[in-house]
């Protein structure tokens, strides 16, 4: 029988960890992910997880060493968050261009400077380029499925691509919430014992991986990535309806949440949706035609649901805690990108919201619901909305 | 003479080594690099005599390719498909058995 | 016929070859000849990590390998951990690591890669104790990206980026001391190891097998291209550096020092008989030689003193 606890969101992580069976962790200390490092330790510590723990002595070390450890042919995982995270940003692509699925926990935060320890989505956001699978879990139970499912994705032959699971600093990662915690025999049977025959390091079969490829070869590697990526929608897909069946919780590339007579929906990702789903609901009983949706899946990005979404609806809005700056969201380029081609599109707006741990209120959602609104009768004025932001103190 | 250490490998990369990309661009033949015959770069060429040779080995020993191998009786065989006439056997042999001499081609 | 004992132990190292031609090192290339000794001494019990260097070059671009064994090539700074990585792998699988009959995992990075960039990743795997060999193989400089002066470059030595020039001299710091920064870290075994003396070096090979716990070694691997050598004089030079001091042949075996030189009794050959075969000391003047010649005798006076102590 399934068992249910609070816990923090951390502790759903390292929960996730544990089950999955990874034979290699290699982890740094960093605010708000110590936790799940901590509490792994505490399982191997206990005999609880049979694993080899490496203390290293940075993100970027967690990162290599993970992909010394996925080389030779082990499941291995790791955890961190913000600068933690752009320490490893060269060995994202390495792990990826190598075919390496490591799967890791990401408590997102923002990144400095001003040093902020508090929750958007720039870390994971900043990554998006580098071939790892990204998932955004709404809450701690979302925390410890989507680590589950993205070791399954991760693993699979036709993928082959480390991913990432993120969920909001402090938000979630130390907020208790009830986790239930699957049993050891179905997470098991849901995953399978990793057995890599693409690549391990074993004196029995010399290979040489992550060779130098010439400009010959190069662009034939790189392809072979993004096919993988591609290969990742179906695989993502087929890895939701087998956990919806083995654990009857139900994950969607975009979940949307009263969308079918929508006018305006409003598009985010992570905790911001528990959030924004209320808000949908007081705004249905005063009777505006508003709905949301939440992205789940990052990377691949869901070009197609972003299309089916985009034909019910007027305006998206685009709710998002991370910038690129010179240009404005990144999830929105994302969805527009989706849309540029289609013959009718809607409205798309981008709202810059709740940046290093500003609480999202429902006045600043109302904000933006307004200039959507507005936006659907008269056009649109600008570019970028910053929503929340203290124009007092600037 | 004896034959090549490589022998087999270099039949085994000629036959089975392909641009056929893989997952992570893995090569997955070891010691495939026998294909490249690296003896074209060499300007200048070792010539052995085997009369000086007292067969110390420091030849053998010290070729970075490796380009020398031994022979049944343990005198150097120069492999000039790989050599690429640096001249360490040359400047290390105590008994001037070996010479560099320019190229001809 | 009858065979001399020095010849007999020459022929000591293993016959096989698991390095093989073709790969594509410089002429003359100190590192590529390091590479042979090594997968001589370890065939194919070995896992080896090399990080974005010569090295790279050396084992081949795709679909090549000049390796026998499996090899892994990671970003410059990262071997320590990399190699972290891979035994711990290899321990959770089951396998033996290290030891007589165990598998050996290798990292082999240059003197960039070991003595800058990759020193954090070096101390923490020397630091966390883990069963697996480290090499730096030291040419003096950043060969690959075109000879820049690294820390272990010496005194004196033209590079790309110390030119010399009007204002400026050429390398105006002394050789850094990886091998102390890493016997700092009280680990079992750490040696210095040359070319020139395979016997030698297999026999420390061998030593880092046996011994567990994290071994370092560092190898002095002549580089005629940037030291502006010709490519004959790879075994000379390695060998004058020995003769001469610079570069010492010592191990340090659980706390204990050993000077391993060919002819303990001899007095040290002088420094420049080691710079004139080289372009890279050429614009040394005579007090900058003297400089150098004195930071080589203070240096092998303070060793000969720890092998009197720590003996």
């Amino acid at each position: 029988m399934p068992m249910k606890r609070v816990m923090k969101g951390n502790e759903a992580a390292a929960w996730a960890a544990k089950l999955a069976k990874p034979k290699v962790i290699a982890a740094f200390p960093i605010t708000p992910s110590t936790l799940v490092p901590e509490k792994i330790s505490e399982f191997v510590a206990n005999g609880e997880l049979d694993a080899e723990f490496i203390k290293v002595e940075s993100e970027h070390s967690a990162i290599s060493a993970c992909v010394g450890a996925s080389a030779a042919g082990v499941r291995a995982f790791t955890a961190t968050a913000s600068q933690g995270l752009a320490l490893m940003h060269e060995i994202l692509f390495i792990a990826a261009g190598m075919r390496l699925p490591i799967v890791m926990a990401i408590g997102n935060r923002a990144l400095s400077a001003p040093i902020n320890i508090w929750n958007d989505w720039q870390d994971m956001i900043s990554e998006r380029d580098t071939g790892w699978i990204q998932f955004y879990a709404e809450n701690n139970q979302e925390a410890l499925d989507l680590i589950l499912i993205a070791f399954k994705v991760a693993e699979d032959e036709r993928v082959l691509l480390p991913a990432m699971t993120g969920f909001d600093a402090f938000i979630l990662t130390h907020t208790v919430e009830p986790v239930e915690i699957p049993d050891q025999e179905l997470v098991d049977e849901f995953l399978g014992e990793y057995k890599p025959k693409h690549a391990y390091l074993d004196p029995k079969r010399p290979i040489t991986q992550g060779t130098l490829g010439f400009p010959a070869h190069y662009m034939e590697a790189r392809y072979k990535v993004w096919e993988a990526m591609e290969n990742a929608r179906e695989v993502i897909k087929e890895a939701f309806e087998e956990f919806e069946k083995k654990f009857g919780r139900k994950y969607q590339m975009v979940e949307e949440y009263k969308t079918d007579d929508a006018e305006i929906i409003m598009i985010t990702m992570g905790s911001l949706a528990g959030t924004l789903k209320e808000f949908i609901d007081k705004k249905r009983e005063e009777g505006v035609k508003v709905g949301a949706a939440k992205i789940t899946v990052y990377r691949p990005f869901p070009i197609e649901e972003i299309r089916a979404l985009a034909k019910k609806a007027k305006v998206l809005a685009i709710l998002e805690k991370d910038v690129s700056f010179g240009l404005g969201g990144a999830v929105f380029a994302d969805v527009s990108r989706s849309l540029i081609n289609e013959k009718e599109k809607p409205i798309v707006l981008d709202f810059i919201i709740g940046l290093g741990g500003r609480d999202v209120t429902f006045e600043q959602l109302e904000e933006a619901l307004s200039i959507s609104e507005k936006a659907m009768k008269e056009g649109v004025e600008e570019d970028v909305y910053w929503i929340g932001l203290r124009k007092e103190i600037l | 003479m004896a034959e090549s250490p490589f022998k087999v490998d270099i039949e085994r990369a000629e036959k089975e080594l392909t641009e056929k990309m893989t997952p992570g661009a893995i090569a997955y033949i070891p010691g495939s690099s026998v294909i490249n015959k690296t003896g074209s770069w060499r300007v200048f060429k070792p010539e052995f005599n085997k009369d000086k040779c007292v067969r110390c080995f420091l030849c053998y020993t010290y070729c970075p390719e490796p380009a020398i191998y031994l022979d049944e009786e343990n005198y150097p065989v120069f492999d000039y498909d790989y050599c690429k006439g640096c001249g360490i056997c040359a400047n290390e042999c105590p008994t001037n058995a070996i010479t560099m001499v320019r190229e001809v081609k | 016929m009858e065979i001399p004992e020095n010849v007999k132990k020459r022929l000591s190292l293993p016959f096989e070859e698991h390095f093989y031609a073709g790969h594509t090192a410089c002429q003359g290339c100190g590192a590529a000849l390091g590479l042979r000794y090594v997968l001589k001494a370890y065939g194919k019990k070995a896992i080896f990590a090399i990080p974005a260097c010569c090295s790279t070059i050396i084992a081949g671009p795709w679909p090549y390998s000049a390796f026998g064994a499996p090899l892994f090539h990671t970003a410059f700074e990262t071997t320590g951990a990399v190699i972290s990585g891979i035994e711990a792998a290899l321990k959770a699988k089951g396998y033996k690591v290290k030891g007589k009959d165990g598998i050996m995992v290798v990292g082999w990075a240059g003197d960039g890669g070991t003595a800058d960039i990759g020193l954090q990743a070096l101390s923490g795997f020397l630091e966390r104790g883990h069963d697996a060999l480290y090499i730096m193989y030291d040419n003096e400089a950043y060969m690959n990206t075109g000879i820049q002066r690294s820390s272990s470059t010496p005194y004196g030595a033209w590079t790309t980026n110390t030119p010399g020039g009007k204002k400026h001299f050429l390398e105006r710091r002394h050789k850094k001391k990886v091998i102390d920064i890493v016997i700092a870290h009280k680990i079992p075994y750490a040696a210095t190891a040359s070319i020139a003396f395979p016997e030698d070096f297999m026999r420390k090979l061998r030593k880092a097998q046996e011994i567990p716990g994290p071994s370092f070694i560092q190898l002095f691997a002549p580089c005629p291209t940037g030291w502006r050598a010709p490519t004959d004089k790879t075994i000379e030079l390695a060998r004058l550096a020995v003769q001469t001091a610079y570069f010492p042949l010592f191990e340090y075996e659980n706390g204990k020092y050993k000077i391993n030189m060919p002819s303990p009794k001899k007095e040290p050959k002088p420094i420049e008989e080691f710079l004139k075969l080289q372009g890279r000391f050429k614009y040394m003047t005579k007090e900058d030689i003297e400089i150098l010649q004195e930071w080589v005798l203070r240096e092998w006076k303070e060793l000969k003193k720890k092998a009197e102590v720590f003996g």
